[in-house]
């Protein structure tokens, strides 16, 4: 590999897919429609703001078809310290579009020596989503969340797409993937604007499970692998990932309360 | 019809280098130290803005002396070199010595071919998990790689600054002392550098992926004034 260097009229800048492009890196677009392909699509995500900041949450569940493809996948990501992305949609460009949107903000910091700013990433995603248009409408549609803490404002924000790459800054939470309507409801049900991220994870998590039982491409939690949803909070301090085990307790306290309840819901 | 004037190779190579040299020895000096927190570069820069250290990688950082506009292009060349490579293959194939010598061929280049050569001293440094395993690349302005260890100095005087950080560099400094020791180091006698006058940042061993930090402000200030502390 050689050193990338450009004439000053055809360089780059701190566009990482401009690079990319100019050395030829991009793949091709698919020309085949994915329903002639079982391919893995990614499932339910949820973004819910707190006082902290945001809380991000995912199932494991990736599904072909009828079909579990995986029981592991994760769906949610550290974008860069402050911000995080959860994806739902086809699994392989979604996973895809992570990777590239991660690279890009941090070869943006590297290459400017600065930063993007929140709103700046979050357009950012929008084009890449944009830009997967033509995949979309082939059946390889990805639709991201993103939310972030807004270090000049102190606050956390969030983000939802459409396969255009319409942006939405939503106030309270947002959902996407499968189980969004299910999900959607039992946090629209349990939010309230002064709650901590330890409150909203226990509604992230509890949204996820009651997903699960409703939606058969949302997978729950897993206590005989012990595999749990990936949980993350996005404060001050940065993208944090909540530890499995913790996840794990919320969810065993969750089952005991519905046990005590008779199991009724 | 005219002869071209005849040129010995030998003159010609002279002339490019001591032009070279003589644009490097104008700007100021920066030095890295491998201590056992990590790599510590310390340039001598009034600038806040224009950087003479920076990240390329999660555990490699640049740092450049001479002219600010043609090292500034082969940093940005770097990180991206960088960043194709680690989204080609993977993080852990971006490594500091081909980066190295993917510069010295582009220096060595334009010496040999250009009109001018180019008036810059670059360094590129890798952290490793132990301090045994730190790599410092010093890239001359005609493509000469010297793979330096324990301490290097570029830009003009280098000589002497390492003369003076020779004599008293230890490898268990914590990063306060090397910093203040730096500062020394390049300052000389005559004079003394203040935390304004320089640009300061480590690549540290024990953190997660991306090991550069920049030291700046108040921190530096305080870094200096604690000598002993980090």
């Amino acid at each position: 590999m050689t050193l990338p260097l450009f004439e000053a009229g055809g360089d780059p800048g701190p566009n990482f897919a401009a690079l990319l492009r100019s050395t030829g890196l991009v793949p091709p677009e698919p020309d085949v429609p994915a329903t002639e392909m079982a391919i893995a699509h990614a499932t339910t995500v949820v973004a819910i703001r707190c006082q902290q900041g945001v809380v991000m949450a995912g199932d494991r569940r990736a599904t072909s078809g009828h079909l579990i493809s995986h029981r592991t996948i994760e769906k949610v990501f550290p974008a860069d310290r402050h911000s995080g992305v959860a994806i739902a949609g086809a699994a392989g460009p979604a996973m895809e579009m992570v990777r590239l949107f991660q690279l890009q903000l941090e070869h943006y910091e590297k290459v400017e020596g600065k930063g993007l700013s929140l709103d700046g990433k979050a357009n950012q995603l929008g084009m890449m989503v944009r830009n997967n248009l033509p995949a979309a409408m082939q059946g390889f549609a990805v639709v991201p969340l993103f939310a972030g803490y807004d270090t000049t404002r102190g606050v956390g924000r969030l983000f939802q797409y459409d396969v255009t790459g319409g942006r939405y800054e939503e106030r309270e939470y947002a959902v996407g993937g499968s189980g969004s309507l299910h999900a959607g409801t039992v946090i629209k049900l349990g939010y309230r604007s002064d709650a901590d991220a330890d409150e909203m994870i226990d509604l992230a998590v509890s949204a996820l499970f009651r997903t699960a039982e409703e939606d058969s491409a949302t997978g729950g939690p897993d206590l005989v692998r012990g595999i749990y949803p990936v949980v993350a909070v996005i404060g001050a301090d940065g993208f944090e990932r909540v530890a499995d085990a913790d996840v794990e307790t919320r969810f065993r306290d969750l089952l005991a309360s519905l046990e005590d309840q008779g199991g009724d819901s | 019809m005219t002869m071209p004037f005849y040129v010995a190779p030998e003159q010609l190579m002279k002339d490019r280098a001591d032009f070279a040299r003589k644009g490097i020895a104008r700007g100021r000096a920066l030095t890295a130290l491998s201590i056992s927190d990590g790599i510590v570069i310390c340039a001598e820069n009034r600038s806040n803005t224009l950087r003479k250290v920076s990240e390329i990688y999660d555990r490699i950082a640049f740092a450049g002396v001479g002219r600010y506009n043609e090292f500034d292009q082969l940093r940005i060349a770097g990180v991206r070199h960088a960043d194709l490579k680690g989204y080609t293959y993977s993080r852990e194939d971006v490594d500091a010595r081909s980066l190295a010598n993917q510069y010295a061929q582009v220096l060595g280049q334009t010496f040999t071919h250009e009109m001018k050569p180019m008036e810059v001293e670059i360094l590129v440094a890798e952290v490793a998990s132990d301090p045994g395993g730190d790599q410092m690349f010093h890239v001359l302005y005609d493509g000469t790689v010297n793979d330096e260890s324990g301490y290097t100095v570029l830009g003009g005087e280098a000589d002497s600054i390492a003369e003076r950080l020779g004599q008293t560099y230890d490898g268990n400094w914590g990063v306060g002392e090397a910093v203040t020791a730096a500062a020394a180091a390049l300052a000389g006698e005559e004079r003394a550098l203040e935390a304004d006058d320089l640009e300061v940042a480590i690549l540290v061993r024990e953190i997660g992926r991306r090991a550069f930090q920049r030291i700046e402000g108040d921190e530096l200030a305080e870094l200096m004034a604690g000598g002993t502390s980090d």
